[in-house]
């Protein structure tokens, strides 16, 4: 034996391997360890599927009662023909997790408030501000509430033993891809893990409120409240809300009590001073559309049905369809990996779809703790115990952060000094939020799946709670309703739009609106219901619908007036006004605009944009350049008008909408905020502010017409991103028009995430895509087979069959039989 | 011809220990390193057929499992790592990172035995 060279070169060996078997540090993320990633027999080389991989197979699993067949069609959609309920719920979390097992437990971490435990210390401020916001509390919440209904709880169970049964076999060289990249592993699934993924839906659509509570309170203190109900005022001229304007309502059964001093204490008070805020929020435009004309519109003479979600669009996407056929129904549609039941879709008798309420069910209060413990706050006149919760946040690599959260009668303290920034120093706001209230959420789901009827569907939705949202509804049989169903707090004006005190019990919500109350109308005069997610109702409603500002106008608008001029609508009909590029708001903004512009002082150059303005057609196309032109130059006007008072505060205020802005200049040229406040010699008017924002616009649209991106599908530039923002696992680029204001909804990283189309005749005729594929591997051909049907407004006919004909279908191309084992 | 079967042994004891995804990934360090033991070479040859053995095992397993995928995955992984979007590089680098291992594991077994 040669020692030295053995133990040199057994040295080199040994080092070699464990900086293989690390994760080094690349930027701000780490390297997968490379030895075992490159591997290609533990590594990411098992995840390369093969393109003629066959999905056929016999699985004989713990936990079945029956058997059941899955045959999985050419777009790879499962059609599950299961004999018992449970078992379909149990082949669903099974299919769920053999191809979304990453995201599914992913997403659920971001709720839990545990990336750090997979990523690492950099993701600690979401995780605490998901533990703060009491997302696993409101998860646990609502567990216990279903839990009562033993149906439900047999079927999440039944969900989450399908979703072990995959992860159980699963051996260790076939964990998804990310899982490798990461270096982490899956674990069980258990039921709460549903509970957090729902929660985490209801944060998507209404947590926005966590975030604009304390900058409008910003606003309030800064502007003082009659300025501020100027720029965030609550009322919309140009609003066609969802229940048709001279809608009779009956009389409200809680008329809210405004307290006592509600103008000293409240509006005008400054008390509640605080800058605080989340390191994200939800984005403003998670809205969508959904509208269902009447068969007296059609052609068939049946009603048709569409719906579009517009949320993040991401890789794995968020939706993944598939069939349930049991005894008890015959559903299709979208489904949530992480969730039991079809979300979004249709029976035999029916079909639905949602958009969100966007009403405000968020609050903050302000308390007064006796001291740093936090255990008695002041409520009352009384000091009153606190409830006390624990929050540990494991973190790679590093000790565990534990978050001591107290628990006020209005729910958890949000902020305290150990969460806060400079000027929230002293600071207590306790976060009121429906979605801490045990919900049912899933049983609504659950029922729409089984409905067969308009009193099946009423009855569904009457218990729905959280996140708020107008579900439309149409039947066979030719009814069409639509309803706005949450647990709505009925509100004194402008309750809640700011942090409120949380010492004066006459601040407390009051009372849910009884869901019968909450805004509805079937089989309306005009043939069709809508809604993209404006105003439900006009101010004759007896209750406060809560800050304007969270609810975009102009969808609404153009698709009422689409839909009110369409006859003999056809389901091709509808594929095309879904990818309706049109933009009402430059309709109506534009005039406006060319009245105050003083074109004798533009410059040859300058002109030729104002040319391309002047000629465009208010489209959003990929290749329009005037849709380009308008958005810099409104752009330019809104900071020539507000930009100057916004600028004087450094609080972060919401920004005031583009409907407020137009609507206050058509009212009023000389609206008190187009004067220059840093010019105190000079009052200028809106023509001084329209030509300065004309000529600040044209050298933006200048340097953009040299980097080739004065083409507005250029400039917008629409990518569906990989849940880990990892470019090479993401599509870029998509040649998609649409954005804000227009039907087609389509922005940067957000827009249409499910595009469905259901027209109720015998056989019912449906169209459906998404921006993605039915697989979440990145190494599988079915990854993102959808993305460019979607971004060419083309749909998949879908393919809806009746027990005993899926195996004789051509579009089948799969088998899987499922038995107990 | 001894060094071919040393290469063919070392690829395939290598392959065997990692059919069980349980074993770690570098587990071939053993197998490599006995097989330097069992059939003796100069340390420059051992250290080659090292190399050669697990080189040719995981490019080749790489090289398979790519054409079946048609490169589908390869091309996002090479523009993770970076790799320039090479599917063929990435492939080479996988076949070098585990023979490297392997070459210097029998390289280390050589000199236990002389």
């Amino acid at each position: 034996m040669r020692v030295v060279p053995f133990i040199v070169s057994g040295l080199v060996t040994a080092g070699l391997v464990t900086v293989l078997n690390m994760q080094l540090p690349a930027g701000p993320s780490k390297t997968p360890r490379l030895g075992y990633f490159l591997s290609p027999q533990s590594g990411f080389w098992q995840n390369a599927e093969p393109v003629n991989t066959s999905f056929n197979g016999e699985l004989k699993l713990p936990g079945l009662k029956g058997k059941a067949d899955v045959y999985i069609d050419d777009r790879l959609v499962p059609h599950v023909y299961a004999d018992n309920d449970l078992d379909a719920y149990y082949i669903q979390g099974y299919l769920h997790a053999k191809f979304r097992l990453w995201q599914m437990e992913f997403q659920t971490h971001v709720a839990a408030g545990r990336l750090s435990e997979i990523v690492g210390a950099d993701k600690l401020p979401i995780d605490r501000m998901f533990r703060r916001l009491g997302m696993v509390y409101g998860a646990e919440q609502t567990m216990a509430n279903m839990e009562k209904n033993p149906e439900m709880k047999a079927t999440v169970q039944a969900y989450s033993d399908g979703v072990n049964a995959y992860i159980n076999a699963l051996k260790p060289e076939e964990i998804p891809f990310e899982y490798k990249l990461l270096d982490y592993k899956p674990e069980a699934w258990t039921p709460l893990k549903t509970y957090l993924f729902l929660m985490y839906m209801s944060y998507d659509l209404t947590g926005r409120g966590a975030v604009t509570d304390l900058s409008m309170t910003n606003a309030k203190n800064y502007f003082g409240f009659a300025d501020f109900d100027k720029l965030y005022p609550n009322v919309e001229d140009s609003l066609d809300p969802i229940i048709p304007i001279g809608t009779r309502y009956g009389k409200p059964s809680i008329v809210p009590k405004a307290p006592k001093n509600v103008d000293s204490g409240y509006l005008n008070s400054t008390a509640t001073a605080t800058t605080a805020m989340l390191p994200e929020a939800p984005d403003k435009d998670n809205g969508s559309n959904n509208w269902a004309v009447s068969g007296t519109k059609t052609k068939s003479g049946r009603p048709i049905l569409c719906n579009d979600p517009h949320l993040g669009l991401n890789l794995p996407s968020l939706w993944y369809e598939m069939q349930i056929n049991t005894p008890s129904h015959n559903t299709y549609g979208a489904s949530f990996p992480g969730s039991p039941a079809v979300i979004i879709g249709f029976n035999d008798s029916i079909a639905w779809g949602v958009t969100n309420a966007g009403r405000d069910v968020i609050d903050y209060y302000n308390i007064q703790f006796r001291d740093s413990t936090l255990s008695e706050y002041m409520f009352k006149g009384v000091w009153t115990k606190a409830d006390h919760r624990q929050e540990i946040i494991k973190i790679k690599g590093k000790p565990d952060l534990v978050e001591n959260i107290a628990v006020t009668v209005f729910g958890p303290v949000m902020y305290d000094r150990a969460y806060k920034n400079a000027s929230t120093e002293g600071k207590y706001l306790a976060i009121h939020w429906t979605a801490h209230i045990a919900g049912k959420g899933l049983e609504t789901f659950y029922q729409l799946n089984r409905a067969k009827n308009y009193n099946d569907y009423l009855n569904a939705i009457a218990n729905w709670s959280c996140p708020g949202q107008n579900f439309a509804f149409a039947s066979k049989s030719g009814d069409i309703a639509i309803k706005q169903q949450g647990a709505f707090i009925a509100r004194w004006k402008r309750q809640g739009d700011f942090i409120m005190p949380g010492a004066d019990s006459s601040y407390m919500w009051q009372g849910v609106i009884p869901e019968n109350e909450n805004p509805m109308i079937k089989n309306p005069v005009r043939g069709f219901v809508s809604s993209a997610n404006q105003m439900s109702t006009d101010s004759t409603y007896p209750y406060y619908l809560g800050a304007a500002n969270s609810f975009p106008l102009y969808r609404g608008i153009i698709i009422n007036r689409k839909l009110s001029a369409m006859n003999n609508i056809t389901a091709e009909d509808m594929q095309h006004m879904q990818m309706e590029n049109y933009n009402v708001f430059a309709e109506m903004a534009r005039p406006l605009m060319l009245r105050y512009l003083d074109e004798s002082a533009l410059t040859t150059d300058e002109k030729k944009y104002v040319d391309i303005l002047k000629s465009w057609n208010l489209r959003g196309d990929y290749t329009e350049k005037g849709a380009t032109v308008f958005k810099c130059m409104w752009d330019s006007l809104e900071v020539g008008t507000w930009g100057d008072e916004m600028q004087k505060s450094k609080l972060p205020f919401p920004k005031p909408d583009a409907s407020t802005l137009l609507e206050s200049l058509l009212r009023d040229s000389a609206w008190k905020f187009v004067d220059n406040i840093n010019t105190p010699d000079k009052k200028e008017t809106l023509r001084d502010i329209m030509l300065l924002a004309c000529q600040k616009a044209c050298k933006n649209l200048k340097y953009l017409e040299t980097e080739n991106k004065l083409e507005w599908g250029k400039l917008k530039d629409t990518q569906v991103r990989h849940l880990l923002q990892i470019p090479a696992l993401s599509r870029l680029h998509l040649p998609i028009g649409g954005g804000e204001n227009m039907i087609n909804a389509t922005k940067d990283v957000h827009g249409p995430s499910w595009r469905m189309i259901v027209h109720l005749t015998d056989e019912i005729e449906a169209y459906g895509v998404y921006p993605g594929g039915q697989s979440g591997n990145p190494g599988s051909k079915y990854y993102d087979t959808f993305i460019d049907s979607w971004a060419a407004g083309k749909y998949y006919r879908i393919l809806f069959l009746q027990k005993g004909t899926a195996e004789k279908n051509e579009r089948i191309k799969w088998h899987m039989s499922f038995t107990n084992s | 011809m001894k060094i071919i079967a040393a290469i063919i042994l070392t690829g395939f004891l290598a392959y065997v220990v990692g059919v069980y995804g349980t074993l770690p990934w570098w587990s071939f360090v053993i197998t490599s390193l006995i097989v330097a033991v069992a059939i003796h070479q100069r340390p420059g040859k051992a250290f080659l057929t090292g190399f050669a053995g697990v080189f040719l095992l995981w490019a080749g397993m790489a090289l398979i499992k790519d054409a079946a995928n048609e490169h589908i995955l390869a091309t996002k992984v090479a523009q993770v790592l970076p790799l320039g979007g090479s599917y063929l590089v990435l492939i080479l680098l996988t076949g070098i990172i585990g023979g490297l291992v392997s070459g210097l594991a029998a390289l280390t077994g050589t000199y236990l035995r002389k």
